[in-house]
């Protein structure tokens, strides 16, 4: 198959529409308070390394504001309003976001180096909708937990991650007040932007103070929010070492815990597979965000009659795929979320070298400046490399081969990790059979990275407990007894 | 001449002593030796949770409606030995009524939840009205192998309320028994034994929390705890060791004999919930869906 050589005009998004502020401050019981120890961070664009805006570093003493914030709000307005007046307020949320969904998606790029078209098309409306879909479950609580007793919890504390940052947001912030409790939410220290223009849009709708509180900063803030004796629940996304901690720091408490953490998700191409659909599918599955995607399908498993097919196919495919700026709406890959991050792929990188697997990466020129990675294939992998075993949390792929279905099976299994799968047949009976087997939170099957409110997501093993989105949901933002 | 009876371990559907040779003595309420019963150790443990994984998977497999059929069998069972039971409770210092009314309720209890293994799905499953054109579905899966601590206050319907929902939704348990209240523990070994329960699937062993415990929360192929009320510290550093392999954690301090302590929250606080999605072609211009 012959290169093809793509030069397509740049095609920019605006950013007009986006209006950044010299430095940001917390957002505690309504307003903007500047942080008691007077801190900031920087915050840049990751495409080409440009100073963004400086960002309140909040330590214990905002920690224990907006909680208090939070707590007030929850006994004195939050708690005594009815279900259908505080799902209203997220209706209210939710368009007040669509109308600046525009707005929302290029700061989300800006801020974290996503390419335009995902944050524009996925990230945004998906966090518009979950708003729109938890508001209406406000009112219907018992509904949902029929003959159980229902009650809220109290003050949550919420900590996102960099990848999703403002869908990781609503995943949080909206079951939680749909079910009554008040919020204290830190985004990621790389990409708190929209969390705080999502705190403007608070102030906007009416949403009484403290009921959501956002501090930004560090991990040192996450946890001085997560030991805070006055929190009632912690939802935290992000690493499977982080979630260990928090795990053990909510020993002896009553913090009712839920955890959404890494993955090492098997994508498994069965010889009976529509292969260029299976092919188009590993793309989605390992490349969409730059990879940054805890249920990445970073383990590929393809079937060893139509292996060479599809690689093949694969590396093709590969020579078409656009790494750039993000803004710009042809792009499919656009920047690695912050230097560290692009280190740590790196390293991975050159772990796959050392290990012995062979490498493919496509001929492509990467901008000079900003944090970039070329989608990368390895193939000739041992089940047990560390670029099989471990996340990477980038554009990196893992491919192995498997003759029979019980032998990748156990392959796939054959993790700490359990988040999601992907099935790639035409057999009916098959993917049944399979994704019933696969220990995995979330299967797709003949598809793959497909989200919606109505889903439930979340892990099996290591990958962290508790589900996010759907009817399952709930039950993270309720005590529920008989 | 009375015949003391041996209480053994049951692990793998064997009734087996402890490998390290030890017993202790349990007793009456009035300090008479009633029965040796063995004092089970960690390598019993790593014994009992690799006869648990062996198991789990072939009773998650069976149909549910079979898992319903044989845990009404253990009531069956139960009611056959009822008597058994009453005089062990008696022995142990509880009132006839009392031992009476606690061997009933635990027969319902086995009742209540055997009705329940072919219906939990049902009403803790959902398919989801996703946007695209997908079918998309959620359903229970069992967490796989449990470890657990029974009620140290009661010697049979805590043990029952708290093993029964873990197996009626397809997991298997490696049970750490009251240890002063050993007996009907392992009668209830028994009953199991001969209720068409697969081996392997309720391990139980007797002897010390604070020796066995740590073994079994720090294990790395158990997948959750249930943890009934203990002291504070062994508590504590079971849930510190469980952090390791992310195990989910139940603490339990319940009035057992409250039949609000029995419901479907039980059964689905050690169920995982898996999510499928699948594509939907659009025919002839109509738009499918779910």
């Amino acid at each position: 198959m012959s290169t093809t050589n793509w030069n397509l005009e740049p095609s920019l998004e605006s950013t007009a529409v986006v209006q950044l502020k010299d430095q940001y401050e917390l957002f505690i019981n309504g307003q903007w308070q500047a942080p008691k120890a007077k801190k900031y961070f920087a915050t840049i664009n990751p495409s080409d390394e440009s100073h963004l805006s400086n960002i309140a570093w909040a330590t214990e003493a905002d920690v224990d504001l907006a909680v208090k914030a939070a707590r007030n709000a929850y006994e004195n307005v939050w708690s005594k309003l009815s279900g259908a007046e505080r799902g209203k307020y997220l209706f209210r949320i939710a368009r007040l976001m669509q109308e600046k969904a525009r707005e929302l998606a290029v700061l989300e790029t800006l801020d974290g180096g996503k390419p335009i078209k995902e944050s524009r098309d996925i990230d945004i409306p998906l966090a518009c909708n979950h708003f729109f879909y938890y508001a209406g479950w406000a009112d219907k609580l018992q509904e949902a937990f029929a003959g159980q007793q229902i009650e809220s919890l109290g003050v949550a504390g919420q900590i996102t991650p960099w990848n999703f940052p403002l869908l990781m947001l609503a995943w949080k912030i909206a079951p939680a007040l749909a079910c009554g409790n008040t919020v204290v939410l830190k985004p990621a220290e790389t990409t708190s932007l929209t969390a705080l223009k999502f705190a403007e849009i608070c102030q906007e709708a009416g949403l009484p103070a403290g009921v959501v509180n956002i501090i930004t900063g560090y991990g040192d803030t996450g946890a001085a929010l997560v030991v805070h004796p006055d929190v009632n629940k912690i939802a935290f996304t992000g690493s499977t070492a982080v979630g260990k901690q928090i795990q053990k720091a909510c020993i002896g408490t009553d913090k009712k815990l839920t955890l959404e953490l890494g993955g090492k998700s098997a994508n498994i191409i069965l010889e009976d597979a529509a292969v260029d659909q299976a092919v188009e599918g590993v793309i989605n599955a390992i490349f969409y965000n730059q990879g940054h995607v805890c249920c990445a399908g970073s383990r590929l498993y393809v079937q060893e009659s139509i292996s060479a097919q599809v690689i093949e196919k694969l590396k093709f495919r590969l020579q078409s795929i656009y790494v750039g700026n993000p803004l710009d709406k042809n792009t499919d890959i656009g920047a690695i979320n912050s230097k560290k991050q692009l280190e740590t792929i790196e390293k991975y990188i050159s772990l796959g070298r050392e290990e012995g697997a062979e490498i493919y990466q496509p001929a492509c020129q990467l901008p000079s400046k900003g944090y970039y990675c070329l989608p990368t294939l390895f193939t000739d992998v041992a089940q047990s490399a560390r670029i099989a075993q471990e996340e990477i949390f980038g554009p990196v792929l893992a491919i192995q081969t498997f003759r029979t279905i019980d032998e990748v099976l156990q392959k796939a299994n054959n993790s700490p990790y359990g988040l999601a799968a992907g099935v790639w047949t035409d057999k009916g009976a098959r993917i049944f059979g399979l994704s019933s087997q696969l220990r995995a939170g979330v299967v797709w099957a003949n598809t793959y990275n497909k989200f919606d409110p109505a889903s439930p997501f979340g892990g099996y093993k290591e990958s962290g407990f508790g589900r996010e989105g759907g009817v399952h949901g709930l039950s993270a933002y309720l005590k529920i007894t008989n | 001449m009375e015949i003391l009876k041996t209480y053994k371990l049951y692990i793998g559907g064997q009734f087996t002593r402890t490998e390290s040779g030890r017993s202790y003595q349990i007793q009456s309420a009035s300090g008479q030796a009633i029965a040796n019963a063995c004092l089970g150790s960690k390598k019993d443990i790593r014994n009992a949770v690799q006869a648990a994984r062996k198991a789990q998977a072939s009773w998650a497999a069976k149909s549910a409606f079979n898992r319903s059929q044989i845990i009404y069998r253990i009531a069956e069972m139960l009611e056959t030995r009822k008597g058994q039971f009453i005089e062990e409770l008696v022995l142990l210092g509880h009132s006839n009524p009392a031992a009476v009314a606690e061997v009933q309720s635990s027969i319902d209890r086995c009742i209540y939840y055997a009705g329940w293994a072919d219906k939990y799905q049902a009403l803790s499953s959902s398919v989801n009205p996703v946007s695209s054109p997908h079918f998309n579905f959620s359903v229970p899966e069992p967490m796989g192998v449990i470890g657990m601590v029974t009620c140290q206050e009661t010697a049979l319907i805590g043990l029952i309320s708290q093993i029964l929902p873990l197996i009626v939704g397809g997991n298997s348990v490696v049970v750490i028994a009251n240890t002063t209240k050993a007996l009907c523990a392992i009668s209830f070994a028994e009953v199991l034994a001969t209720s068409d329960v697969p081996g392997g699937v309720v391990n139980i062993l007797t002897g010390e929390v604070a020796e066995m415990l740590p073994t079994l929360a720090g294990h790395m192929d158990v997948n959750a705890l249930s943890l009934a009320k203990i002291e504070d510290h062994l508590s504590r550093n079971a849930q510190e060791a469980a952090v390791d392999n992310l195990k989910r954690c139940q603490l339990y301090n319940l009035d057992y004999f409250d039949s609000k302590n029995q419901g479907l929250h039980f059964i689905t606080d050690f169920q995982e919930i898996k999510t499928t999605w699948h594509p939907i072609e659009q025919i002839a211009g109509g738009a499918a869906g779910y």
